[in-house]
């Protein structure tokens, strides 16, 4: 088990560097440093000297690969590429824009993120479960005529529409919780009430639709028929064979996802006034400050990539016919 | 010539597009085996209505897209017409009374009157505080007590003026079933009745009201919601013209020769996967818009800044999501190259190109058409998100995602502006639910798995 976890883990190397040369790509060779000062600086006339100042200051005032003036291996390390794009392999994220210490700011705002985004996951992972259960059970019925219906519906909304919406009818006008804000320790959970509820209900069109999916392939399948014809009823044929079988597919799409929690949720933490990742890193796509940006690209696929591994260790434990050779 | 025609990028990919989609159902048409997924598709009600519906969407869009620049007065004769700087499209023209009816702030739907209290000089001199009439919206009013029946009356004869159209074109049906009696015309034709019913007196109330009210600065909202459907329709289409070939031929050729250019192709997808969507995208947006305001001379209009913009932002949407089709044709090439057909081409030393294009891509053109139809409408949702968080289309693009991030904070005023959200979100959830119910009978029509699978429960239920 742990020589195939570690060489599950060897295979994250070469994509990390991947990532990392397309940010580097991105970041500074599509658009070198001195247009992004210019960006920054904001006026449509910067001298050559604010430029110059600027980019000193933020540590690009370095050649991007290789610096021929610097001595032994500074060549290679006194570089924009090895200061900005490696140190995140150590994850050294260096500043913000504003001067902050990236590491410190993602250390404090992890929190907040994950007391949303965990609660979303798993209730939203229970609600959907129920709902798609129950119209598989009443398959080909009223009830999963309208269910279906109801989950296209849902899915066909935006996402902001919940947002607004709910903000505007819970908070606002029946007052039950406050509009936005963030508070510590359990004075946070009246803040987090709406928010989870509008991330739940946002995810159920199509989570639903899609496990009802899940559960009709499975219910297809020869094994069903089997246990039917032993007489078994009908609920222990879902709880007992469909729902253990389609646990499978499920666990691919949700394994994945679970270290992507830190990264917290966009939308909701910037509606909600949440200090978290998210809000974290949409302040940074606004104001331009690349540093951030390039900081959470980082993090967002190491995250992945572990709910990759995350994802094959937990097949292993699930489904005894995949072996770890 | 009074007018000089205007061919912006989107313009001409767009109605290229209209005319590869024209061909590919030509040729559909004609071959018997390409055309029975697609009379599957029309058997169900929800597939003709949601076709209807987006016919109706598209040919608004369209219309938005045939663009001109109007002929300035001619200054002195015998020199070169001058033309407006301003881009014009066929549907601005036919909206002309809207574009140009702007008023100062907020009107509420219908309204004579401004939503906000102004300083109004009365003609002896004296300053009140009131809310002042529209300079448009109702102006023909005398007494603005008539407003209730006037609006009625105007109702009433765009109502008449719809069934005018609507009727007439009953005649058709008789035809049209005879020909092809399992298509559920009847469904269409209702859609297209409601549609009219309600288009017609929306169309004669905007002749004098501003039916959605006015937004902040004064525009109407009709003409803003009617103006978005364009860009949602390039976003929503467009992009699959990147993510089509990067998929389709990564994905096919990755499953078929294998080896290491499997593990190549395998590596590159997964590396992009692997960053989050939206944080590449970001990247990806911020990084052409240093470039656009880098360069600055390569784009003498705004219109044409804009859509190049929207363009790129089509490209980068495109780049960002041919990971997940190409993954599922690795999949489906993989268990094809394995088949009788394809080894007996190798036998007869088939070339590999001539095998990847006669034998695999027509075979894996289901998942392709299913793939295309369902991201159409996670497309549109995404322009929305996207615009909200400011790496969307550009600010001077008018856009639903623009529209509802300017409007965002109307529902905190007091009292509550709502017309603008609801306009916005109205317009997207038609076009939203429209594309998913079609996606769902193109999904049923196109996969045979989805057939088994019924059939199977079927037998299971009897």
């Amino acid at each position: 088990m742990l020589a195939y976890i570690l060489r599950r883990a060897l295979y994250a190397i070469p994509i990390l560097i991947g990532v990392n040369l397309i940010t580097f790509a991105l970041f500074f060779v599509v658009n070198t440093p001195d247009d992004m000062a210019r960006m920054q600086l904001g006026a449509k006339r910067v001298s050559q000297v604010e430029i110059e100042r600027w980019k000193a200051a933020h540590g690009y005032d370095k050649p991007l690969i290789l610096n021929e003036r610097a001595p032994g291996t500074g060549k290679l390390t006194d570089t924009v590429f090895f200061q900005k794009s490696l140190r995140l392999f150590a994850f050294d994220f260096g500043v913000s824009e504003d001067g902050r210490n990236i590491s410190a700011e993602i250390r404090t705002r992890m929190w907040p993120s994950l007391a949303l985004a965990i609660p979303v996951f798993l209730i939203g992972l229970a609600v959907n479960v129920t709902f798609a259960l129950t119209m598989a059970f009443f398959r080909a019925t009223y009830l999963d005529f309208w269910g279906v219906v109801l989950c296209v519906a849902m899915m066909s909304i935006s996402t902001l529409f919940y947002i607004i919406a709910g903000q505007f009818l819970v908070a606002k006008l029946w007052d039950l919780v406050p509009i936005s804000g963030y508070n510590t320790g359990l004075h946070a959970i009246k803040f987090l009430i709406l928010p989870v509820a509008i991330g739940v209900l946002s995810g159920v069109g199509s989570g639903s639709r899609w496990y009802r999916t899940l559960f009709l392939e499975e219910m297809g399948k020869d094994y069903v028929r089997t246990a039917r014809a032993k007489g078994l009823s009908e609920t222990a044929v879902m709880f007992r064979h469909v729902l253990k079988n389609a646990m499978i597919p499920i666990l691919t799409g949700v394994v994945v996802v679970i270290p992507l929690l830190f990264m917290g949720s966009l939308l909701m933490e910037s509606f909600f006034g949440i200090p978290g990742l998210g809000s974290y890193t949409i302040d940074a796509i606004q104001s331009q400050d690349f540093a951030v940006v390039r900081s959470m690209v980082f993090i967002g696929s190491v995250l992945y990539i572990f709910g990759l591994l995350l994802t094959d260790i937990s097949y292993t434990l699930v489904d005894p016919r995949v072996r770890l050779e | 010539m009074p007018f000089a025609p205007v061919i912006l990028w989107t313009d001409a990919l767009l109605w290229l597009l209209v005319a590869a989609i024209a061909s590919y159902l030509w040729m559909c048409a004609r071959r018997p085996h390409l055309a029975a997924p697609w009379q599957r598709v029309v058997k169900s009600r929800a597939a003709m209505v949601s076709l209807a519906l987006l016919a109706g969407y598209g040919a608004i869009g369209l219309a938005d897209s045939l663009h001109f620049r109007v002929a300035l007065p001619a200054t002195a004769a015998g020199e070169a017409p001058a033309y407006s700087p301003q881009v014009l499209s066929v549907l601005d023209l036919a909206l002309v009374r809207l574009r140009r009816s702007e008023e100062t702030t907020y009107s509420a739907p219908l309204a004579t009157r401004l939503f906000a209290l102004e300083e109004v000089r009365l003609p002896d001199g004296r300053m009140v505080r009131e809310y002042p009439r529209l300079r448009y919206g109702g102006a023909q009013l005398a007494n603005e007590g008539e407003r209730g029946s006037d609006v009625a009356k105007r109702a009433l004869a765009g109502l008449a003026g719809a069934a005018l159209l609507w009727l007439p074109l009953g005649a058709l049906l008789g035809p049209l079933r005879r020909r092809a009696p399992q298509v559920p015309w009847r469904a269409a034709y209702a859609t297209l009745g409601a549609m009219l019913a309600i288009a017609g007196p929306v169309f004669a109330l905007s002749l004098a009201y501003h039916v959605l009210g006015t937004d902040k600065v004064g525009q109407d909202v009709l003409y803003l919601s009617l103006k978005s459907i364009r860009t949602s329709l390039v976003i929503g289409t467009l992009t699959t013209l990147v993510m089509l070939p990067l998929g389709a031929m990564l994905g096919v050729t990755a499953g078929y020769f294998k080896g290491w250019v499997d593990d190549a192709i395998q590596y590159v997808y997964t590396t992009l996967n692997s960053i989050p969507a939206v944080l590449l995208i970001a990247a990806f947006v911020l990084m052409m818009q240093v470039y656009i305001d880098g360069h600055p001379q390569l784009f003498p209009t705004t219109a044409q800044r804009a859509d190049v913009r929207l363009l790129l932002l089509c490209v980068i949407l495109g780049v960002t999501s041919w990971t997940s089709l190409a993954r599922l044709l690795r999949g489906e090439a993989l268990k094809l190259a394995e088949l009788e057909y394809v080894q007996a081409a190798h036998a007869f030393a088939v070339p590999h190109l001539r095998i990847l294009t006669r034998h695999l891509l027509p075979n894996v053109a289901h998942i392709i058409i299913i793939s295309m139809v369902l991201d159409f409408s996670s497309l549109v949702l995404a322009e929305v998100v996207l615009s909200y968080i400011g790496v969307g289309v550009d600010p001077s693009t008018i856009s639903f995602g623009i529209m509802i991030n300017a409007a965002r904070l109307e529902m905190a005023r007091e009292p509550v502006v709502w017309w603008s959200l609801a306009s916005a979100f109205g317009f997207l959830l038609v076009l939203v639910l429209a594309a998913n119910l079609l996606a769902d009978a193109v999904r049923d029509g196109f996969d045979p798995r989805v057939r088994v699978g019924r059939a199977a429960l079927q037998g299971a239920a009897q």
